[in-house]
């Protein structure tokens, strides 16, 4: 119901920083790649390949040239498979560079430069706050056809989520939302903790464009694919087109733009958190 | 929920997209060897239910998901959306008036 209120229709995604003339140094001559709306950038480079630093980290090389963040500072990743996957990203633009369709590059320029300066603390609390509203628990009275639909479709994962964490998470029909306990918040924000300063970037920008928490963490622990998790956060929606019709334009449309940025989301927080499973692992054995 | 699709039909979508994206040269580029190494590392394993490699599958079908949806996006995006705005003479000739002309220019032009 509150998802409509936020659509993020900026051509550059995630870019919250306008990059202002870039800092320039004898060493690089770092152009200002990410320019403003009205002016596009043409594809200035031929190859695009990646190498590795002293410290570990991976950098993108286009032509001969380093990549750097709209804030100046050097592009760099913790892993290899996510420096090819941005690469594999700018490689595939033509003619002219899109950055409304590179979704990862953008959220590693915002893990990078926290252009806003956000404290880990503050975004798990900005993710908490969607799940007094979350989608999966927010129900309609009428029409009978979406309220059984959301009976057959939301409340398997609402369960599968609840034996999970040990939570109790009710669903409601009021306006007012459900009534979640304090002591799942608790637990929900424990474990946020768990997660890096990057994959939490990567979280909160999947619970933004999915509007549900329990959406998205059921994702991330590999319950849910990308596909079922966009079909689900986009339950009535899938309803009323089953009813009246799909609007390629507009619903397509929307559908794909969410599946990329879930996607991207997904992955950036699979590939940010790999250290993290390899533990996991271990302890189980 | 419903099962993932066999890694065969991952890993033929995922070089499917690929190809569409870069063309005939697909298996030089750095995406298509580390995701054969991939799939390739993954395909064996000793256990019945192998964590890594269920983990792999997921994140492969991620990445699938991702690349087909920016390419359907984008052809979504240029078919409906891509046009811009119509100039001054196509807007007069849409109801079949055409602009005028000033011999000499207007006043404040040159």
């Amino acid at each position: 119901m509150f998802r409509r209120i936020v659509q993020l229709r900026n051509s550059f995604g995630n870019v919250i920083s306008v990059c202002k003339s870039c800092p320039r140094d004898q060493y690089s001559r770092c152009l200002s790649k990410y320019s403003t709306a009205s002016t596009e950038r043409k594809r200035f480079y031929q190859d695009v390949s990646i190498s590795q630093g002293d410290d570990g980290l991976y950098e993108i090389n286009l032509d001969r040239r380093k990549l750097k963040t709209p804030g100046g500072k050097l592009f760099t990743v913790p892993n290899e498979a996510l420096a090819i996957a941005v690469a594999t990203e700018w490689d595939a633009q033509r003619e002219t560079l899109k950055f409304y369709t590179m979704h990862l590059t953008t959220l590693c320029n915002t893990a990078l430069d926290n252009p806003t300066q956000r404290s880990k603390e503050q975004m798990i609390n900005s993710a908490l706050k969607f799940l007094e509203t979350d989608t999966i628990c927010y129900r309609v009275d009428e029409p009978l056809g979406l309220v059984e639909l959301q009976k057959n479709e939301w409340d398997p994962v609402l369960h599968w989520m609840e034996n999970r964490y040990n939570v109790t998470i009710g669903s409601s029909s009021s306006i007012l939302g459900p009534e979640i306990p304090q002591a799942t918040k608790d637990t929900f924000q424990q474990h946020l903790s768990s997660y890096s300063l990057w994959s939490m970037t990567g979280l909160e920008f999947v619970i933004t464009q999915l509007k549900s928490v329990l959406l998205s963490l059921a994702m991330v622990d590999r319950y849910l694919t990308v596909e079922q998790a966009v079909l689900l956060s986009r339950l009535e929606e899938e309803y009323q087109i089953g009813r009246w019709g799909n609007v390629e334009w507009a619903h397509d449309y929307d559908m794909y733009e969410l599946r990329a940025r879930t996607a991207a989301g997904a992955l950036f927080i699979q590939l940010s958190s790999e250290n993290l499973t390899v533990k996991r692992k271990i302890m189980q054995d | 929920m419903a099962g993932l699709a066999s890694p065969l039909r991952v890993c033929r979508g995922i070089l499917k997209e690929l190809r569409a994206m870069q063309g005939p040269s697909y298996k030089q580029s750095l995406a298509y060897s580390y995701v054969m190494d991939q799939f390739r590392k993954n395909k064996v394993t000793g256990e019945r239910y192998c964590r890594a490699q269920q983990e792999a599958l997921h994140a492969s079908h991620t990445y699938l998901c991702l690349l087909a949806s920016t390419r359907n996006h984008q052809a979504l995006h240029n078919l409906y959306h891509g046009k811009g705005e119509r100039s001054p003479e196509e807007v007069a000739s849409l109801v079949g008036l055409r602009l005028p002309t000033q011999p000499g220019g207007k006043g404040w032009e040159k």
